[in-house]
């Protein structure tokens, strides 16, 4: 066991060890002087993203059109996105694009990357991890235009929907209230699955053989082994899956600016699209910005809380 | 074997999130010493506006003259490529540096590019509240009403044109006071219709939307498509509501709604609009799966022949004719009566605006007078745009798309036929009424709910302006 517990813990937690038992004096000079190591990297960050990051929260504040004078707003901004209907729905639809973008990929990779541990070795996996990765790759623009094209009322899924006979559930996808969000929800999933893949199988990768047939020794079928071994080993990546696809999904942009331009009507109307929207088309600069705040506090909630729900590996481990 | 306490980590972590706080604060404080916007228009324009004009740019001495316009498609592109060489070639003095931006483009960068220390001396401003009328409000475009006088646009023009590019000095009003730009071009919404299948249904090119609805009946009922309709980029719910609303409505009425006199989107005029959208959408008049459906692959589809109509703007014509040929393709601007002047909505190019920064606003104005004075707007013709003040010598042949256009371009342009683009009234219109529209023709919303949304995004503009 201590094998796989020092690989993950030297991953992370490096800094929380060293401290233990150190004399309180030393270690406040030794903070000292290793902020002055990290000036030049946080001039950096302050210079190009904690002032920009201040001033996006400073507008929010303001009513603004981009050129004007602004007039003060105080929470205006913000109580806009509560009361608003169309800035509300935007972010359950977010919200219900995580779960095309988070929930079932991760879970689907991991399916598929449990029945890939139990072929020894494979040939030709690089070239096969690069298909997977390739929706990744490719600009999300250009995933969009493809996608809408497959998902039109002539293309690509309704002929083969017709040609197996089932005409009666042909539609425009992309146009219809019920299915545009679920349908932008699946390109999401296609593009986030293949990361999902090659970060699991990489994972398993890692996981010592050993285990694998240790599990085998005393018993365990596919579903328990999948359990007792591969999932606690790749607790890790699941985290790092999970936090880069639900930011992905929250960020959602391109493919509804491409696809939907937010519709049929508001159906796919997302936060990322409004700030957008407001920010150039419409003149609310203000409104913007709050939006892009409040969105900023949901991705970073989240992302805590995916770090939080998996346990701490020291208490596992030991 | 791991004696690692947890809770040193934790600490750690709380004190970093503590100094994360402070210098988040930190950084507020310092941006927060003045607010965003304050230190831009400083209202030299008005200055500059008055004294005498020099209409002779060769006088001007050395002059660079930087140009912004959306002119991307071909032939805008090409004639404003053929203006700006015979402008440089009639003044040598004058060199002219081309910026051109697609009409996204452009509605994304100008206003950076307007409040900037150098701005650009002429850009192309788009008429509205969200664009031309920001602009005015911060003083970044100069009034041209000197200019007007001397070069005669004010008498050239038809008031209603003039109108659409003037602003109050606020920016707050539309459509009065101080003029900002003049426009080249002109475009309407109307009816193509494809001359053979008409014929071949026994009809005439409808006039009124009685005709044009009996006409769609009847395409229906031989199983033809009647009406070509992709509404997936939204933009085409707006032209398709205005050609019906300007017919239910009635001119008066609809300019009323959009320049905010009185009227209201809930009224019987709008809602019976809404109501004949849905029938036609409930009818199957229209593309199947017209939501998910983009407006070029409607436009497509009508120029192969596999439909009856197609309900677009002027802009389609050149594109279309070239696929169908110019005398299989009809145009044409319904009227609310047989025989009266045809309303439809439609409007001007983007106005040729002088920068209040410009360093040259006389040169600027000549080179605007260089594009819409007789000769701009023949050259402009040529190359297959619609200039909005025809010169006589422009004279498309008969019995072609070019004449249908032209014809109605100038009956409802100079016989008082023009209506406003809907989007117009407020600054987040074209976003409320484009998702009302798709929701209305999709059975989402009744066409009394319909107005009623659209009522309550004006109704807070007004309260807030």
């Amino acid at each position: 066991m201590s094998i796989t517990v020092s690989r993950t813990t030297a991953r992370k937690q490096r800094p929380a060890d060293a401290p233990t038992g150190r004399p309180a004096g030393r270690r406040g000079q030794r903070s000292w002087k290793g902020y002055l190591y990290a000036l030049p990297a946080l001039t950096v960050l302050t210079l190009f993203i904690l002032i920009p990051l201040g001033q996006v929260v400073q507008i929010s504040l303001y009513h603004w059109d981009g050129l004007s004078a602004s007039t003060w707003a105080g929470a205006a901004n913000y109580a806009e996105i509560v009361g608003d209907p169309l800035l509300r729905d935007g972010f359950v639809h977010s919200l219900v694009l995580l779960l095309f973008y988070a929930a079932v990929p991760v879970a689907l990779a991991l399916v598929l990357a449990a029945a890939t541990t139990r072929a020894a070795r494979m040939r030709g996996v690089s070239v096969f991890r690069a298909l997977l990765f390739l929706p990744q790759v490719i600009a999300q623009v250009v995933t969009a235009t493809a996608w809408t094209a497959i998902y039109a009322p002539d293309g690509v899924l309704n002929q083969m929907l017709e040609a197996v006979g089932l005409k009666s559930v042909t539609r425009a996808w992309l146009g219809d209230f019920s299915t545009a969000l679920p349908a932008v929800g699946l390109i999401g999933t296609w593009l986030e699955v293949g990361l999902c893949l090659v970060l699991f199988t990489a994972g398993i990768g890692q996981i010592p053989r050993e285990l694998y047939e240790a599990a085998k020794v005393d018993g365990a079928g596919a579903v328990r082994e999948f359990f007792a071994v591969t999932l606690p080993g790749l607790r890790g990546q699941i985290t790092v899956a999970l936090t880069l696809t639900v930011i992905a999904a929250l960020r959602t942009f391109d493919l509804v600016y491409v696809s939907t331009h937010g519709g049929p009507g508001n159906s796919t109307s997302l936060p990322a699209y409004q700030i957008y929207n407001r920010a150039f088309n419409t003149s609310q600069v203000g409104s913007a910005c709050a939006i892009a705040v409040a969105l900023t506090l949901l991705i970073l909630v989240l992302t805590f809380l995916i770090t939080r729900l998996q346990p701490d590996e020291t208490e596992e481990g030991s | 074997m791991n004696d690692r306490t947890p809770a040193p980590r934790r600490r750690g972590t709380r004190r970093r999130r503590y100094a994360a706080v402070a210098l988040a604060a930190a950084c507020l404080t310092a941006a927060a010493a003045c607010a965003p916007g304050s230190s831009s228009g400083s209202g030299d324009g008005a200055a500059k506006s008055a004294g005498p004009v020099s209409t002779d740019p060769a006088k001007a001495g050395k002059v660079t003259l930087t140009v912004w316009d959306q002119n991307t498609d071909p032939g805008s592109d090409a004639s404003t490529k053929a203006l700006n060489k015979a402008f440089m070639k009639k003044y040598p003095n004058v060199t002219i540096k081309r910026v051109s931006r697609s009409f996204a483009d452009l509605k994304t960068t100008l206003k950076l590019a307007l409040s900037s220390a150098n701005p650009p001396d002429v850009v192309q401003a788009n008429q509205g509240y969200p664009d031309m009328g920001t602009f005015v409000k911060a003083q970044l475009l100069q009034p041209v009403d000197r200019y007007a006088k001397t070069y005669h646009w004010d008498t050239a023009y038809p008031a209603q044109l003039l109108d659409l590019n003037r602003f109050s000095g606020d920016g707050k009003t539309w459509k009065t006071g101080n003029l900002y730009g003049v426009s080249q071009t002109g475009e309407i919404v109307g009816v193509y219709y494809n001359k053979a299948k008409l014929k071949s249904l026994g009809l005439k090119p409808p006039q009124t939307l009685a005709d044009f609805q009996t006409a769609l009946a009847k395409a229906k009922a031989s199983g033809l498509l009647p009406l070509s309709y992709g509404n997936a980029d939204k933009s085409p719910g707006i032209h398709l509501l205005g050609v019906v609303q300007a017919l239910t409505a009635g001119k008066s009425e609809v300019r009323k709604l959009v320049f905010s006199e009185g009227a209201k989107w809930t009224g019987s005029g709008t809602v019976k609009a809404a109501t004949v959208l849905r029938d036609w959408a409930k009818k199957g008049y229209l593309t199947q799966g017209f939501n998910g459906q983009s407006k070029d692959q409607a436009a497509a589809a009508f120029a192969e022949g596999k439909s009856l109509f197609l309900v677009d703007g002027t802009w389609q014509a050149a594109g279309l004719a070239t696929k169908m040929g110019a005398e299989k393709l009809g145009f044409t601007a319904l009227s609310p009566k047989a025989g009266d002047t045809p309303v439809t909505q439609g409007g001007e190019g983007l106005a040729w605006a002088v920068t209040s920064k410009s360093k040259h606003p006389d040169v600027a104005a000549a080179y605007m007078n260089f594009l819409v004075d007789e000769n701009g707007m023949k050259l402009s013709a040529d190359y297959g745009n619609l200039p909005a003040l025809p010169p006589a010598s422009y004279s498309p042949r008969s019995g072609t798309v070019h004449a249908d256009v032209l014809a109605a371009w100038k009956s409802v342009s100079e016989k008082d036929g023009l209506l406003p683009y809907l989007d117009y009234t407020t600054p987040t219109f074209y976003d409320t009424l484009t998702a009302a529209v798709q929701e209305l023709m999709a059975g989402q919303i009744s066409p009394e709910k319909f107005g009623q949304t659209l009522q309550t995004d004006h109704d807070s503009f007004l309260k807030s302006r």
